[in-house]
């Protein structure tokens, strides 16, 4: 079947079979590699993109489900080689450690921030609890949606809170 | 950047790629014509296979082969590293003997084919009897495999029985002993494992991309699995991979059966796991049922301590099988002086899939009994349990410290750690706050649990204690090796034999070389996990890779500037012994003016004719690193929970650690490390545990079975640090991967059970649910 859509600002299509979920499509046909696969179940979050501007697990719907749909991945996030805030705060405030939960908590904590300038850490932890992550034991991952918020509101970011020293 | 950089938090060098979506996974890496395989896999845990009907499969259009046992059984079992007990056919012979045993190989022309084809596959099967309680397999009632002669694979035993038995036969000691249990674990990388294979036809030799920690041990195995003329003709690489946690240590069949499919189809073949398989056919973690028994004086001076149990090998034994407990063994006197030891674990095969390294391997278990029963020990002697900890402790005059176990603890202060910790998360105030909470009839519990681990494994000599490692082909050592190249454009290149999956050794090992060399982080990449580039490497894992590969890296480096110096002093008319490097380059002491770049050092070095007379030209050293110990890391942790008497849960409120990791390179990567960590050990505490049916069904398969903690279950976690370095290596590092797993779950479980100690509740089985809480709550109040 056909399918068209917007793809990080470019219109996309292509033929694809019926069954094929959007994670598939965007990985194998845009080979837009960015959103992992963790569990094609709907439980790990690794594939979670911007559908229409909210955060969705594209493992859990049909590319054919989609047509005409806006879609921002990962790959999409950051403007003229600038890092988008959130991705900043990952890397200040090491909110990665594999890297593979990484592209789809990146993607759930923008719209969390997009809907909730100013969340406090429990509205944080709750509004990240469909993305698993093994490494980070989300410590840092909350640190990192923390100097996203500040910065995306014109504050400046707590410090690190990891002691420094040998 | 340059010197001064260790010890410092510099942002990683691998995020960039990462954190744009650009980072390379396996299932990122796509061939031309590439095939796809999937596997038919085995819905009882023991039943013999009686038909396999391959012919609807053939049949489906795209399908391009069905392998069942006759097909693979030329190569053989799969290898293990510590060969001892039964190895896994690669696909199931005449009897399958776990729930997820892979039976046929589906290859076809993408995923989606090859996975409609292994539903087409019809496999008849004869249940046979599951033996799945490890303590029942120990009795040998009956046999796991009918060619064994007994379920009890090896017996570790070290330390004096009778001894112990004297001192708790004793009528003024006091005799704590418990029963528990050590659950077994689902790794969950958040990465599915994954491989592609290539077989390069008229080469005879073969590339594959896996999802390992130790490339350089599946290339041992693939070279003597198909019988290549070595291991130069494999050559493994571990591109980026999500999450390691041991179910990376090892060598599984689906990498040798993506290589002979690869190499009978003449395509590249890859296998892609499902989360459900990630269950079933990737090693599981833990698994022990032992009793713990700690004999002290009326005073709480510790007398003697044993451990005594069974240790699940599952139904094969891959990697290190056999040989995790014997990790434990290292530390299961935990930092306590005793005067009689005793320490037996059976190894036992039961129909369930392999057990073998999950985070910390050996060293969370005995950790584990050894703090929960100290804890108990202070309920039964009417004792703080911080004081008697600090009684028992070796002091620091005590180190190197000699254990009971024959091992050699490098350094610690373990009181005063412990005593920042008491300070630090005020446990004063904490009791105050329980005492009044407790009027209040609400359950709120302080936890406590110290540790000491074992790792930077190892000296060498280690290999050939006990058990072989030689099972791969390779020789039995624990060392790691290095290379720094100086490019001829003053550039370096830094190749290690460790295999990250996420602990930052680009950014760690760029910090080594910067601080020696003064090149600037950003003139030097990092090449890991390949085995092309590497003479050896025995892998990430056991927390090993700065106090071993890292240091590596360090003498490298400090080889390379032994050449640089008499470049430059050639260069500068001066003598190398006056040479110091800094700011990108070399100048002579105390004249920062009689300076050179390293763009002119390296231009020389690789000009012959411009070079000292007699040296030669280059600037590339190889080095070797063998630990003249392991490494002793420790610290102290605190957690505080509050249990609902109605419904059982437990609500973590809050988390604090004292650690000491000896010196540190990066402090941010350190605490990430133990952030990652406590939280895993937390899951085991309270979430986590694979189930089975009495028939052997994992009833755990899928995410939403198996719990693992999401953002929502944890607090922030409150570090702080002690500094005791090891002279195990010229570092003085000591390894951080392991340590928050290994003590946050007896600090979860101890504290649970001192918010329910007014119940008389003495141990609960993890994990803490909510109903299994509740029911003892239910059980102490009738
Ligand atoms: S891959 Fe979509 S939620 Fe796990
Ligand atoms: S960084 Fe590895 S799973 Fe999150």
């Amino acid at each position: 079947m056909e399918v068209s859509m917007t793809v990080n600002g470019r219109e996309v299509s292509g033929d694809v079979e019926p069954r094929t979920l959007l994670v598939h499509f965007l990985r194998e046909d845009q080979r837009l590699t960015g959103t992992h696969v963790g569990c094609e179940t709907g439980y790990c979050g690794a594939c979670t993109i911007h559908l229409d501007g909210k955060a969705v697990k594209s493992c859990t719907i049909l590319a054919v489900q989609v047509d005409g749909a806006n879609i921002m991945t990962i790959e999409g996030l950051a403007s003229n080689g600038n890092l988008h805030p959130v991705q900043e705060g990952f890397w200040e405030r090491h909110g990665l450690q594999c890297g593979f939960c990484t592209p789809g908590m990146i993607m759930a904590a923008v719209s969390l921030l997009e809907d909730n300038a100013n969340p406090t850490e429990d509205e944080i932890r709750h509004g990240i609890e469909g993305n698993l992550c093994r490494c980070t034991g989300y410590h840092n991952i909350v640190r990192a949606v923390e100097y996203a918020g500040a910065k995306m509101r014109g504050e400046e970011p707590p410090p690190p809170d990891w002691e420094e020293g040998s | 950047m340059t010197q001064g950089v260790f010890g410092t938090s510099v942002k990683r060098t691998e995020d960039p790629a990462l954190l744009r979506g650009k980072g390379l996974f396996v299932d990122d890496i796509k061939r031309h014509d590439e095939a796809a395989a999937a596997f038919v896999r085995s819905p009882f845990a023991h039943a013999r296979i009686t038909s396999i009907d391959k012919s609807a499969a053939e049949a489906m259009p795209g399908v391009q082969a069905v392998y069942t046992t006759d097909d693979v059984r030329s190569l053989g079992p799969l290898l293990a590293q510590v060969a001892i007990g039964k190895l896994r056919p690669l696909l199931a012979d005449e009897v399958v003997k776990h729930v997820g045993e892979a039976v046929v190989m589906v290859v076809a022309d993408n995923a989606a084919i090859a996975r409609d084809g292994a539903d087409a596959v019809l496999v008849d099967y004869d249940p046979l009897t599951a033996i799945i309680d490890p303590e029942y397999a120990a009795t040998n009632e009956t046999l796991v495999h009918d060619e064994l002669e007994s379920n009890v694979i090896h017996t570790w035993e070290a330390g004096e029985a009778d001894a112990v038995q004297e001192l708790a036969d004793r009528e003024d000691t006091v005799v704590t002993s418990l029963k528990m249990v050590n659950q077994r674990l689902i790794p969950t990388a958040i990465e599915p494992r994954g491989v592609l294979a290539e077989w390069q036809h008229g080469y005879d030799r073969v590339t594959l991309h896996t999802t390992t920690q130790q490339p350089h041990a599946v290339a041992g195995a693939l070279a003597l699995t198909f019988g290549l003329p070595g291991v130069n003709s494999a050559r493994v690489i571990a591109p980026e991979v999500g999450g390691g946690f041991g179910r990376g240590l090892n060598v599984y069949a689906e990498e040798m059966l993506a290589v002979f499919a690869s190499r009978e189809l003449g395509r590249p073949v890859r296998w892609i796991e499902t989360r459900s398989e990630a269950s079933k056919s990737t090693i599981h973690g833990r698994g022990w049922t032992a009793t713990a028994t700690i004999v002290s004086e009326p005073d709480g001076h510790f007398l003697a301590y044993s451990l005594v149990g069974v240790a699940d090998m599952g139904a094969y034994s891959q990697n290190f099988s056999v040989a995790i407990p014997v990790l434990g063994q290292f530390t299961m006197p935990g930092q306590y002086k005793w005067e009689a030891i005793y320490w037996k674990m059976d190894c036992v095969h039961t129909h369930t899939p392999t057990v073998d390294a999950y985070r910390g391997a050996g060293r969370p278990e005995t950790t584990f009994y050894v703090e929960r029963t100290v804890d108990a020990a202070a309920r039964d002697l009417g004792m703080d349990p911080i004081e008697l900890r600090k009684k028992n402790f070796f002091q620091p005059e005590d180190f190197p410290a000699d254990t009971l176990i024959g091992m050699t603890m490098d350094s610690g202060d373990y009181g005063s750690n412990l005593d920042i910790l008491v300070e630090k998360a005020d446990i004063k105030g904490l009791r105050a706050m329980q005492e009044a909470a407790r009027a209040e009839g609400r359950y709120i519990g302080v936890g406590i649990a110290t540790f000491v681990e074992a790792c930077g494994l190892a000296p060498s000599g280690f290999a050939d204690a006990g058990v072989s490692w030689a099972g791969y082909g390779l020789p039995s050592a624990f060392n790691e090796s290095a290379v720094v190249r100086i490019n001829p454009d003053a550039s370096a290149t830094v190749v290690t034999g460790t295999g990250p999956t996420g602990q930052g050794h680009e950014t760690v090992w760029s910090q080594i070389v910067s601080d020696r060399l003064a090149i600037p982080m950003e003139r030097i990449v990092v090449i890991h996990g390949d085995t092309k580039d590497t003479p050896m490497g025995i892998g990430t894992g056991g927390s090993r890779s700065v106090a071993v590969g890292g240091v590596a890296v360090a003498i490298a480096a400090d080889r390379i500037k032994e050449k640089a110096a008499k470049v430059a002093a050639h260069l500068l008319e001066a003598s190398a012994e006056d040479i110091v490097f800094a700011d990108n380059g070399a100048h002579v002491a105390g004249s920062p003016d009689k300076s050179v770049s390293w763009t002119d050092i390296a231009a020389t070095a690789y000009q012959p004719h411009k070079m000292p007379e007699g040296m030669e030209a280059g600037l590339d050293m190889t080095a070797f690193f063998d630990p003249s110990n392991l490494t002793w890391p420790y610290g102290s942790h605190v957690a505080v929970v509050e249990v609902d008497p109605d419904t059982g849960d437990v609500d973590l409120m809050s988390y604090s650690a004292v650690d000491d990791c000896g010196n540190i390179v990066n402090p941010m990567i350190v605490a990430g490390q133990l952030h990652g960590g406590i939280a895993q050990g937390i899951g085991q505490a309270l979430f986590e545990e694979a189930v089975f049916d009495e028939d052997g069904n994992l009833l755990t398969a899928s995410l939403l079975d198996y719990l693992i903690p999401t953002a929502a279950d944890l607090p922030s976690f409150d570090l702080a640090k002690t500094t005791t370095p090891t002279d195990a290596n010229p570092l003085g590092v000591k390894g951080i991967g392991e340590a928050g797993t290994i003590v946050s779950t007896p600090t979860i479980v101890n504290a649970v059970v001192d918010a329910l100690s007014p119940l008389g509740i003495n141990d609960i089985q993890m994990p803490l649910r909510p109903k299994r809480v509740w029911a003892a709550m239910q059980e102490a109040r009738s």
